[in-house]
């Protein structure tokens, strides 16, 4: 009986292993093929444009709303750990710090994965279980070109942009925290973050990460939307799995780019 | 029939993991007539019209089908897709784009292959949803129309380039008597208009009697029976007679293949005890 047990349960995990890497060759070709077939998306500008207004600007109000809270915040606690140490001067940096090279790359892209990823994914999901994605095949369009391509680069556009809001609104809400309310040097606030925010280092990578994040939560959406079974629970399970996949993948990424990234030097 | 046959299907066999769904039909369908392919949910009916299409390409599949002369498994992915500008297909639910509106999806497809100016798209569309009857529907969104409309937009919508050869699968599902009578009708007339050739798949024996040309009914992946409406009517098989007439009993039986009804019940174990 034991053999038994353990020949189950070694025959469980090749499936599962076996499985896995099956589903990874699959979304690494699905993805290769939404590179290939993305000449549209570019030739009609106008499909991309309105993935743009889907994926970003209706993704606008959760950004802005938790980018200042979350500013808002940074000032309250910064302020409290750098006064012990005289140093309340130094809370403009340490707010546009946090929220460029971290916060603001890093939340955006859960919040976008949660707002515009489940909605990408539950779109596709449902076009395929009402026969949509088939009809258009019938019609001899292709729906990676016409469905799929337009929305990944709507969402790789979108999230860098909604990650300098998130950034910028989160720097307006320490400000509105430190300077307004507790009365922290308004000129040694803004001079402060002046001199330590550097262009390369910080503005440019968090604008590569957040280009990074972009491509991984777009791909993902699409791809479990795309991969859904055409059943109300098929599409249920691969919007949970896409807001899941997304946020680990973003913090997986986050550290391995910040690994590299910033390095003390 | 005449000799010249749009769609010819020959020894054709296809199995889904190894389950058998076709086991070897023979179907020609001839330019200019609406065909019926009939049968029981399951006997390989939606298969066959996917293989026509082109839309199931699998190594299980073997025989032959020929649309237009054309090998369709033979066909790369630009050959298919040039060979289905020639064709319209009607999904059961209509398959309705629902982020577009219903000028938009009987437009969708003349934006996507040609070139025309914006007005005469605009004619066209107002052509083919005269064609239909909703005409004043145009700026509906599809979450707006009943089945029966949505039905006639998917119509307007497959014959929008003027296909060659229409396919219908289950047209008739779910529609009040007015609206399938109106459907029935739209087959018959549109496919004299347009000079098509059509396949409706179905198990709406009532409605597609009176429009079809030919039938062909399938059962357990064969064709069982064919012949004109006439000829299926009076048709002695036990199968086709169970179906035509709707009889509770027959080949076809009423309950699920299932162990002695007492034995389930567990009287025989309780009368030993």
């Amino acid at each position: 009986m034991p053999h038994r047990k353990v020949g189950f349960g070694l025959r469980s995990i090749g499936h599962t292993v076996v499985n896995g890497v099956w589903r990874l060759g699959y979304a690494s070709r699905f993805f290769l093929l939404t590179l290939v077939s993305s000449g549209a998306s570019f030739r009609r500008i106008h499909l991309t444009i309105r993935e743009i207004y889907f994926s970003g600007v209706m993704s606008l109000i959760i950004i802005l709303v938790s980018g200042l809270f979350v500013g808002m915040v940074l000032g309250l606690q910064g302020y409290e750990t750098l006064q012990k140490y005289g140093s309340e001067s130094a809370l403009g940096s340490l707010v546009a710090l946090s929220l460029v090279r971290e916060l603001g790359p890093v939340l955006a892209a859960l919040l976008f994965a949660s707002r515009a990823g489940s909605a990408i994914t539950a779109e596709i999901g449902l076009m395929k279980a009402t026969e949509q994605i088939s009809a258009m095949e019938m019609m001899a369009v292709d729906p990676i070109s016409r469905v799929v391509a337009p929305r990944f680069w709507g969402g790789v556009i979108s999230m860098p942009l909604l990650a300098a809001m998130f950034s910028a609104i989160g720097v307006f809400g320490g400000y509105l925290v430190g300077v307004v309310f507790i009365g922290v040097d308004e000129g040694s606030f803004w001079s402060q973050m002046q001199a330590a925010v550097d262009f390369r280092q910080d503005i440019v990578n968090g604008v590569i990460k957040s280009v990074t994040f972009g491509i991984a939560v777009t791909a993902i959406a699409l791809f479990e939307g795309y991969d859904a079974p055409p059943t109300a629970e098929g599409v249920s399970h691969a919007t949970t799995r896409t807001v899941v996949t997304s946020a680990l993948v973003v913090l997986g990424l986050d550290f391995i780019l910040t690994a590299f990234m910033f390095r003390g030097v | 029939m005449p000799a010249e046959n749009l769609v010819e299907i020959s020894d054709l066999s296809f199995a889904y993991n190894k389950r058998p769904i076709l086991k070897g039909i023979n179907m020609k369908i001839p330019r200019g007539k609406i065909v019926a392919i009939m049968g029981l949910s399951g006997c390989g009916k939606t298969t066959t019209l996917r293989l026509i299409g082109g839309a199931l390409k699998s190594r299980s599949a073997t025989g032959s089908v020929k649309v237009a002369g054309q090998e369709v498994r033979d066909l790369d992915q630009e050959g298919l897709y040039r060979m289905r500008r020639k064709m319209g297909m009607l999904f059961q639910f209509g398959a309705l784009f629902t982020d577009l509106s219903v000028y938009e999806n009987v437009a969708f497809q003349m934006r996507e292959h040609t070139d025309l100016p914006e007005s005469m798209i605009r004619d066209l569309v107002l052509m083919k949803l005269h064609a239909v009857g909703l005409r004043g529907a145009q700026n509906l969104m599809p979450s707006e129309l009943s089945g029966g409309m949505a039905r006639r937009v998917a119509l307007a919508r497959a014959i929008s380039l003027d296909p060659m050869l229409m396919m219908y699968d289950e047209p008739f599902a779910g529609l009040d008597p007015i609206s399938l009578s109106v459907i029935g009708n739209l087959i018959r007339h549109l496919n004299d208009a347009l000079g098509a050739t059509s396949i409706v798949v179905t198990h709406d024996i009532q409605e597609s009697l009176k429009i079809v040309d030919y039938i062909y009914f399938m059962a357990e992946g064969v064709v069982v029976a064919e012949g004109t409406a006439d000829e299926i009517k009076a048709s002695s098989l036990p199968f086709v007679h169970q179906f035509v007439w709707g009889e509770i009993d027959g080949p076809v039986s009423f309950h699920y293949p299932s162990p002695p009804y007492r034995k389930d019940l567990l009287l025989e174990t309780a009368h030993a005890a």
